[in-house]
């Protein structure tokens, strides 16, 4: 039986442990905020928190996140950052069809724990493992710097 | 700090419009004469419906009893911000507030037929395509709500016993001056109801605007739910007891399944059945593994044994085909348009400038690959689906089903993009969908079948972009004055078209061009030797020619000494329109200003590219530089447009940054058939633009009364022409054939 938690609650599942974080999200958990998008690791569009940090459960076997802590789109409003990040995208009127955006936020928000005041360069590091198709870019970016200066003048 | 999960109540914005809803506002109201078939609702559902809606004088606009808006969508939202637009629309001739109007999309109903794409089809048809939503909806939506406010302003005129006109309406209230009386409308729902409807409605003057074109008060609809996981996409609608499906597709195209062992897919924990799927010349179709979770139909699938007969299949690769069209593009064409006398060779001291062009087939390859929920069950069919062809998916459906359109009901959902992908003349992921759900149920299974291609599906069973040959011939006189333009298209056309019938689709933006040339041939090639299938992708037959004509242009200019602005300005006499976007951009980018030179021997240079599409005018001046090592990229982009009235300043920018972002992808992608089979099968082998190449933008939108336009789609054509125009500047080198690739011969 693996044990984690998922947005604070306890999870148990004894099903496939390479079964991707993902699938046990949206079709067991049914958290279906978090998107599946490439399977592959390369749109960013799975992208939660496993243990504060950001990463893509389309690859992740459930069976690692054994004793971790999960984390997802739908408790990000509950998170200082999250919900500074939240509101940015609104202000910034940031999403169009809105598919990528669960995990743009969750990157967005993984970059300014660890980053509170990213340069250019660093939100294109952390966040051009992220497709949007609209190409939302430059919006995810002002949000960003926005939510940074929010952060500053908070803390 | 609270860890609880916050769970949203799931929006999907579209769950209040079943069949029986829609006529039951119709029952509370007035307007149509509305039919029931027997069996799709009865009296008592009506009465108790209408309920939930305390006034809907026709089919767009519904006002319940707490007074808040709903507006009924016949139009797909995919991104472009049709929802927002509409609700602008409405609150506008409404006088209330953004924040009390919400959009849900219609269902697949032929009272919702587009106004724009029934003209062009010659019939009535349900769809969202060709930018036509706002210009469709500008006079039809206005006029239902400024309807309903009449009503409204009606009904409190004859409590009060006073003149309608003596009464205004300030958010959602009806007002009295004279008496100092007040009255919102949600205590007028009732008497509204009651009331004739009125004809001939007077719409507002552009001068009481107040929400229409304004920076502030109009947000999106849909940005709340789209930032914290509600909303509710086809991927991920669920009903009980559904199954999802995953399909095997036959790896080269059009095969067919020759046999199947399914034992091992079977023996894994959690299939729970093994359909086949017959392909025919609309679908693919394969072999399908149903589970109740997605990973382990994904399993299953893996682990099917499947002998594919070939025999139908394509067999040739890309090279086969560009080689055929080349050899096409040297022949003469049906003429698409002509005026004038084509000059054969250039007058003393002239310039004849003449070029092939290759572009690739593309995969529109929206985040959200395609899925279609269908829920059959006895003589009803259910499909929950991003949908942008409505009514041409409830025929196909019903007809596979042995059905009257009227047992299937279309529930549309939002759309993680589309592109132009989920408006499908062959309904192809919903036909296979229907399909599968009619062979399970054949097969016993009675549950609701969601079918979700994996992004490899979504890449290789897709339906593409053309590609195309263009043979480009343009002569100049000496003083360099553009006399004769000879253009031939070669591609397989948008829709089946007749032997020998012009499909415009094809050949847009170059038949009716922006510029004044005197001498005009455009012909194409519409060949149907090879079955790939293909589709309109945003911005439809610009996306092949913009680049064409734009680039040829700058070739023109260089190579007869004139600056690529003043070049087209010279031929934008007859084109005023036109002409004014593209002295906006070149003053906003300060065109006649040269740019800084870049650090490190880097060089930089703008390039401007301008194309009328869909009734918008658009043109992009890139900021690029090219680095030593030959790579570039995008720095800044200015854009000027004209789209008629600006509905909602906001959304039209944010579509001119989408708009260039994917068209700038169309430098670095491509779809490559090898005998039958797709190359390309994901994110890794088919670039998409990032982050890290994501220029600045700067919009400017020329103030216009004219009766507005699209922008879902204009922004596109410009983009990728404009880019290599300035990389085309800098290197001496045109670029003829696409994808470019991320880097190019700096001398």
């Amino acid at each position: 039986m693996i044990t984690f938690t998922v947005n604070g609650s306890s999870h148990a599942f004894d099903g496939d442990p390479n079964m991707p974080l993902l699938w046990y999200l949206r079709d067991e958990a049914d958290l279906t905020g978090t998107k599946f998008g490439c399977g592959i690791a390369m749109c960013g569009a799975c992208t939660v928190h496993i243990d504060g940090r950001p990463v893509r459960s389309c690859l992740t076997p459930v069976a690692s996140v054994d004793g971790r802590s999960v984390e997802t789109i739908e408790t990000a409003e509950n998170h200082p950052i999250g919900k500074l990040v939240q509101q940015a995208w609104v202000e910034g009127q940031v999403p169009q069809c809105g598919y990528c955006q669960s995990g743009q936020i969750m990157s967005a928000v993984a970059l300014l724990k660890t980053k509170p005041s990213p340069t250019d360069d660093d939100i294109d590091a952390a966040m051009s493992g992220n497709i949007c198709r609209c190409a939302t870019y430059p919006r995810i970016r002002a949000a960003i710097h926005s939510a940074a200066e929010k952060l500053a003048y908070e803390a | 700090m609270k860890r609880n999960s916050t769970r949203h109540e799931p929006h999907d914005g579209f769950v209040g419009l079943s069949r029986r809803q829609f006529l039951g506002g119709m029952g509370a109201a007035l307007t149509l004469a509305v039919s029931l078939k027997s069996g799709i609702a009865n009296a008592a559902s009506l009465a108790s419906e209408a309920a939930a809606d305390a006034f809907a004088p026709n089919a767009f606009i519904r006002i319940d009893e707490a007074g808040k808006v709903t507006v009924v969508s016949s139009y797909l939202e995919m991104g472009q911000g049709t929802f927002t637009g509409l609700a602008t629309l409405a609150a506008e001739e409404l006088d209330v507030p953004m924040r009390d109007v919400s959009v849900v999309g219609s269902p697949a109903d032929l009272r919702y037929a587009n106004p724009i794409l029934e003209a062009v089809f010659g019939r009535p048809v349900q769809g969202t395509g060709g930018s036509t939503a706002m210009a469709g909806a500008w006079n039809q939506m206005r006029e239902a709500a400024a309807t309903a406010r009449q009503m409204l302003v009606n009904a409190a005129a004859r409590r009060w016993q006073v003149e309608p006109a003596s009464l205004s309406v300030t958010d959602g209230v009806v007002v009295h001056e004279a008496s100092g009386q007040r009255i919102a409308y949600r205590d007028l729902l009732a008497d509204a109801a009651e009331l004739p409807v009125p004809e001939n409605v007077q719409l507002k003057s552009p001068d009481d605007f107040r929400l229409i074109g304004a920076e502030q008060g109009t947000p999106r609809v849909d940005v709340p739910a789209k930032t914290n996981g509600s909303a509710i996409f086809t991927q991920d609608k669920k009903l009980p007891g559904m199954l999802v499906a995953v399909i095997a597709h036959p790896p080269k195209l059009w095969g067919k399944v020759q046999s199947v062992d399914s034992s091992q897919a079977e023996a894994i924990p959690g299939v729970v059945a093994v359909v086949e799927v017959p392909g025919d010349d609309k679908i693919q179709g394969g072999v399908a593994v149903l589970a109740h979770n997605t990973w382990v139909a994904r399993q299953g699938r893996g682990a099917l044994k499947i002998t594919w007969d070939d025999s139908q299949a394509l067999t040739v690769g890309s090279e086969a085909i560009l080689s055929a069209f080349r050899d096409l593009a040297e022949q003469p064409g049906i003429v698409a348009e002509a005026r004038g006398t084509l000059l054969d060779d250039a007058p003393e001291g002239g310039t004849v400038i003449e070029a092939v062009y290759e572009q690739p087939y593309l995969a529109h390859s929206a985040m959200e690959p395609m899925n279609c929920l269908v829920d059959l069950q006895g003589d009803r069919c259910d499909i929950y689906n991003g949908e942008q062809w409505h009514t041409g998916d409830q025929s196909a459906a019903a007809e596979i089903l042995g059905f009257e359109t009227e047992q299937v009901s279309i529930h549309q959902l939002y759309a993680g993009g589309s592109f132009g992908r989920r408006a499908n003349a062959r309904s192809d992921y919903v036909r296979e969908a229907v399909t599968l759900a009619r062979t399970a149920r054949d097969q016993g299974i009675e549950a609701p079948i969601k079918l979700v291609w994996m992004r490899e599906d979504d890449m290789r069973a897709t339906q593409y972009r053309p590609l195309t040959v263009q043979k480009s011939r343009m002569v100049l006189d000496d003083a360099g004055k553009l006399l004769s333009w000879h253009w031939r298209i070669v591609g397989q056309s948008f829709m089946e078209m007749p032997e020998g019938a012009v499909d415009d689709s094809l050949v847009e933006g170059a038949k009716e061009m922006d510029y004044d040339v005197p001498n005009l041939r455009v012909e194409q090639h519409n060949p149907t030797t090879f079955p790939v299938p293909v589709v309109w992708l945003r911005s439809v037959g610009h996306t092949h020619t913009a680049f064409v004509g734009e680039t040829q242009i700058d070739e023109a200019a260089r190579a007869t000494g004139q600056d690529p602005y003043q070049f087209r300005r010279s031929m934008l006499g007859n084109n005023p329109r036109a002409l004014a976007v593209l002295d906006l951009v070149a003053e906003k980018s300060n065109w006649d200003t040269p740019l800084p030179e870049g650090e490190n021997g880097e060089r930089r240079h703008r390039g401007m590219a301008l194309r009328t599409s869909f009734g918008t005018v658009v043109a992009h001046v890139a900021e690029v530089t090219l680095h030593t090592d030959g790579s570039y990229v995008v720095d800044r982009v200015v854009t000027a447009i004209d789209c008629g009235v600006a509905i909602n300043p906001d959304v039209i920018r944010a579509q001119m940054e989408g708009g260039f972002g994917f068209g700038l992808s169309f430098l670095r992608q491509g779809i490559v058939f090898e005998a039958g089979s797709v190359v390309q099968s994901n994110f890794n082998d088919y670039p998409v633009m990032r982050m890290n190449a994501t220029p600045q933008f700067d919009v400017h939108i020329v103030p216009s009364s004219n009766a507005p336009s699209g922008v879902g789609e204009p922004g596109v054509p410009p983009a990728a022409p404009a880019v290599a125009n300035a990389l085309a500047a800098m290197t001496g080198h045109a670029y003829h054939s696409l994808p470019l690739g991320g880097s190019v011969a700096t001398s």
